[in-house]
């Protein structure tokens, strides 16, 4: 994957398929620690513990479609080659919290990437779902939360059109005033 | 547009044509999302697609599903017109979905060199 925001909406996969209806996407750019950490937590049905022990091997997958697991393989193997890491918490009945950490100035990091296009890509096919976002960069936070959108749509599909370019400027917007200019 | 404000002043313009939408008799576009997908280009086929349902005002279902074991003909883009075979596209590119939404989706002429599977209508 040539980007991180690619990783994160291929993670989000994962907590689909597990049935969320809540997905938590946590990023802090932590300049002065030189640490980048990516959290993506859901409310899905968790994984089993003997599951658990395989979940990064590329060769490890409960589908039957074909014979191997790759995301959260090559997540893993992204973060530890940024000097980093990936951890795994789950539990069944409530969820699984995936977090990787990266040497925020590593050079082998991917950069973030189009994070707008993962989120927008997520919520035009996931209207259904529900996804808060929140992005810490020095001392500037962007945050996002479909529930707020979605109560002030009040019965409107988030993934009309018309909604999704507004969301698309709102992101946008969020993600400049984050960065200051500096991203 | 980036306030709350606008977004309720949206609502209101939206609000009036939610009553013609259901799902019931519409086309469906499905991109595959899996890994596979996703590393080949799948999210940005994905806008492509949306781009092009805005352009020319269209009333379809754009949806998603994960890997069907195709990798290597990644990014997958399905097209279901109602009754009729759902017709699987491989190895789109961004300039391919203009082609066969004009040519599949308004037209009803699936673009064949650009097939790589069918699915028959009420098949698994």
């Amino acid at each position: 994957m040539r980007e991180l925001s690619l990783h994160i909406l291929d993670i989000v996969q994962n907590s689909i398929s597990a049935t969320a209806s809540l997905i938590n996407i946590y990023i802090n750019e932590n300049l002065e620690g030189d640490l980048l950490t990516i959290k993506i937590r859901d409310n899905g049905r968790g994984i089993p513990e003997e599951q658990l022990l395989h979940i990064t091997d590329p060769f490890y997958t409960t589908r039957t479609t074909r014979e191997v697991g790759l995301g959260l393989s090559l997540f893993r193997q992204t973060a530890r080659r940024s000097g980093g890491g990936l951890e795994i918490k789950s539990q069944i009945g409530a969820g699984t919290e995936v977090t990787a950490f990266f040497a925020h100035s590593h050079i082998d990091r991917p950069p973030m990437g189009d994070i707008k296009g993962t989120l927008l890509t997520l919520i035009a096919l996931n209207p259904d779902l529900d996804f808060t976002y929140q992005h810490l960069y020095r001392d500037r936070e962007f945050f996002l939360d479909t529930r707020v959108i979605k109560e002030e749509l009040e019965g409107i599909e988030i993934n009309q059109q018309a909604v999704l370019d507004w969301l698309g400027e709102f992101i946008k917007k969020g993600l400049e005033d984050l960065y200051g200019g500096e991203g | 547009m980036k306030s709350l404000e606008e977004l309720k002043q949206l609502r209101e313009s939206l609000q009036k044509d939610m009553l013609a939408r259901n799902s019931a008799g519409k086309a469906r576009i499905v991109i595959g999302m899996g890994t596979c997908g996703i590393a080949a280009g799948a999210r940005e086929i994905l806008q492509a697609v949306l781009q092009e349902v805005k352009t020319r005002g269209l009333d379809v279902i754009v949806s998603q599903t994960g890997c069907i074991g195709m990798c290597e003909k990644e990014p997958l883009l399905d097209v279901q017109l109602p009754g009729k075979d759902r017709i699987t596209y491989g190895n789109v590119k961004k300039e391919d979905v203009s082609r066969i939404i004009v040519e599949h989706l308004i037209n009803g002429n699936i673009v064949e060199d650009l097939v790589v599977a069918r699915l028959e209508e009420g098949g698994e």
